[in-house]
């Protein structure tokens, strides 16, 4: 007999896998059946092979890319969370600074790019942009984490005349934990539309060679395997980021959390 | 009779928004006694102990304490609700205030399974508050209260919340512990009934604005048992208290 945590694996895993087989063998059939050529649209099989073709030079591109959006995400990770905690817990600096969090956050992020680029090197910015469209969800959730300190243990905190150290570090950043890491999961996958974003504007006219430039070049070049393929690995390298922090997360709450708790019934 | 542990003076409370939650209320509480505050919801019960542990302020009259300061920073507060850490397990709940006074884990962890033993808990030390019940969940608040060795315990209807079996044996391990650690208890209670079980002398409350309307002795000696509930005094005194705080209560109160 199966247990229910193989029945659970297994559709977990399993369906979205079949789907995808499904999906991709009516493609590779299709381009096949209708001699679709591989400047239209190559098929699933062409892709993997210009993968593996032009790795080489994609290989390079990715680790541009994923290097570049792991420090945009990891700055601001940092900043995030660091600045979230000065505004969760001084009201006069969030009246001051958090307005200025929004106008950076709201101002579409593909119009500022442009602009930098006009006074920072092409790098430079996508890492910019990696780390503002990053910031805001770990700055915002950060804060409400702050905020949502149960009263009764800050009375018990009082009573034990704990200081200011103390209460951050034992019971308010505790308690924002799981908001944390919950603008961790929306920031992370963000990072990369924001380098991607950067290194589209910045185009032929940088000297990136990220992922995406690679795409916009090869579109040019009519290369269209090599652009899917700068694709996948693409898309690949954000689905990683994202089951990344869901991992780590999982791991951090596990014990506690209920969002991460297993239902029993 | 024994000595003024701490002295309320024509207490006012009015909160920001108004609202007069004690007006010339005063008391006594003495070094060694199990004090009840009796009284129906909202009036005042649960104000009157954070002031007493300096959670809040008073907007007029005084809080003294003749015995000297000593005893002020050694309280143990049991809030109405666990109040525990969800992200820390039964010992790093009960070891959150030794280490708030800079002990390490180590050193605090003798002090640590012997209030976890003393409230029947050694054998969840590990474990999360959301495994345990609320009644396991209250005596792991208790044994955090009570791991400072405090000279002066506040309770804020611990058990309010619990089934009346567990309440019972509660009951008799608060009075057992009283007697060990030979602490003051300041214990706040819908029940008319426990606090008469429980008490040395029983203050009286009424509502709007909270006011202090009769105190009644318990004259029956300790340790007592669930032969006490057997006895004449206890019957009288559970009269005497029933009587006091509906005479108290307004048409409009709710125990
Ligand atoms: N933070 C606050 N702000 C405004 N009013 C408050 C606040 N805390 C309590 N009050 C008011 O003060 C009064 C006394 O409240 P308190 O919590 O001391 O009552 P209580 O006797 O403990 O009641 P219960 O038995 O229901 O717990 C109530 O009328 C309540 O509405
Ligand atoms: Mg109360």
């Amino acid at each position: 007999m199966r247990s229910l945590a193989q029945t659970g694996a297994a559709a977990r895993f399993g369906l979205p896998l079949l789907l995808a087989a499904a999906i991709l063998g009516w493609w590779e059939w299709g381009v096949w059946y209708y001699s679709i050529p591989p400047y239209s649209l190559p098929s699933p099989s062409g892709i993997i092979a210009a993968l593996i073709r032009d790795w080489p030079v994609l290989s390079v591109s990715l680790w541009v890319t994923l290097q570049t959006t792991l420090a945009g995400m990891a700055l601001a990770f940092a900043g995030g969370v660091a600045l979230g905690v000065l505004l969760g817990m001084v009201k006069t600096a969030e009246n001051m600074l958090f307005p200025y969090a929004v106008v950076l956050q709201v101002t579409p992020i593909i119009a500022i790019a442009p602009i930098l680029l006009i006074y920072f090197p092409a790098p430079t910015v996508v890492l910019l942009t990696a780390f503002l469209v990053t910031y805001f969800p770990v700055l915002s959730n950060t804060i409400t984490g702050m905020r949502s300190t149960d009263r009764g243990l800050e009375a018990l905190f009082d009573l034990y005349g704990a200081n200011a150290w103390r209460r951050i570090t034992l019971l308010k950043l505790k308690t924002a934990l799981p908001y944390i890491l919950t603008g961790f999961r929306i920031g992370g996958p963000l990072a990369l539309i924001g380098a991607v974003v950067a290194e589209i504007a910045a185009g032929t006219a940088g000297a990136g060679s990220g992922l995406a430039y690679r795409i916009i070049e090869s579109t040019y070049r009519l290369n269209v395997p090599r652009a899917f393929a700068a694709l996948l690995l693409l898309s690949i390298m954000g689905i990683i980021i994202f089951y990344t922090i869901v991992f780590i997360s999982h791991l951090m709450l596990k014990d506690w959390h209920e969002s991460a708790m297993q239902k029993e019934r | 009779m024994s000595r003024t542990l701490i002295s309320l003076v024509h207490i006012r409370k009015e909160f920001a928004n108004g609202t007069v939650a004690l007006d010339d209320f005063s008391m006594d509480v003495r070094e060694g006694e199990f004090l009840s505050l009796l009284g129906p919801s909202g009036c005042g019960k649960s104000t009157a102990l954070r002031l007493i542990a300096g959670l809040a302020d008073v907007s007029a009259g005084a809080i003294t304490w003749p015995s000297g300061g000593s005893a002020r920073s050694g309280i143990g507060f049991v809030f109405q609700e666990p109040t525990l850490m969800p992200w820390a397990s039964v010992i790093d709940n009960v070891y959150l205030p030794l280490k708030l006074k800079g002990l390490s884990r180590t050193e605090a962890m003798p002090r640590i399974m012997d209030t976890l033993a003393l409230v029947g808990l050694a054998d969840f030390a590990k474990v999360y508050p959301r495994e345990l019940s609320g009644g396991m969940k209250m005596r792991v608040s208790i044994a955090r209260a009570l791991v400072t060795e405090p000279k002066l315990l506040l309770m804020d209807e611990p058990f309010a919340a619990l089934d009346e079996i567990t309440r019972f044996k509660l009951n008799d391990d608060i009075l057992r512990l009283k007697e060990a650690r030979n602490v003051t208890v300041i214990f706040v209670t819908h029940s008319v009934y426990e606090s008469v079980y429980l008490s040395s002398r029983i203050i009286v409350m009424a509502a709007r604005p909270g006011r202090v309307v009769a105190e009644i002795a318990v004259d029956a000696p300790y340790p007592r048992n669930e032969d006490f509930r057997a006895t004449a005094i206890y019957t009288e005194t559970c009269k005497a208290a029933s009587q006091a705080l509906h005479g108290a209560m307004a048409a409009h109160d709710h125990l």
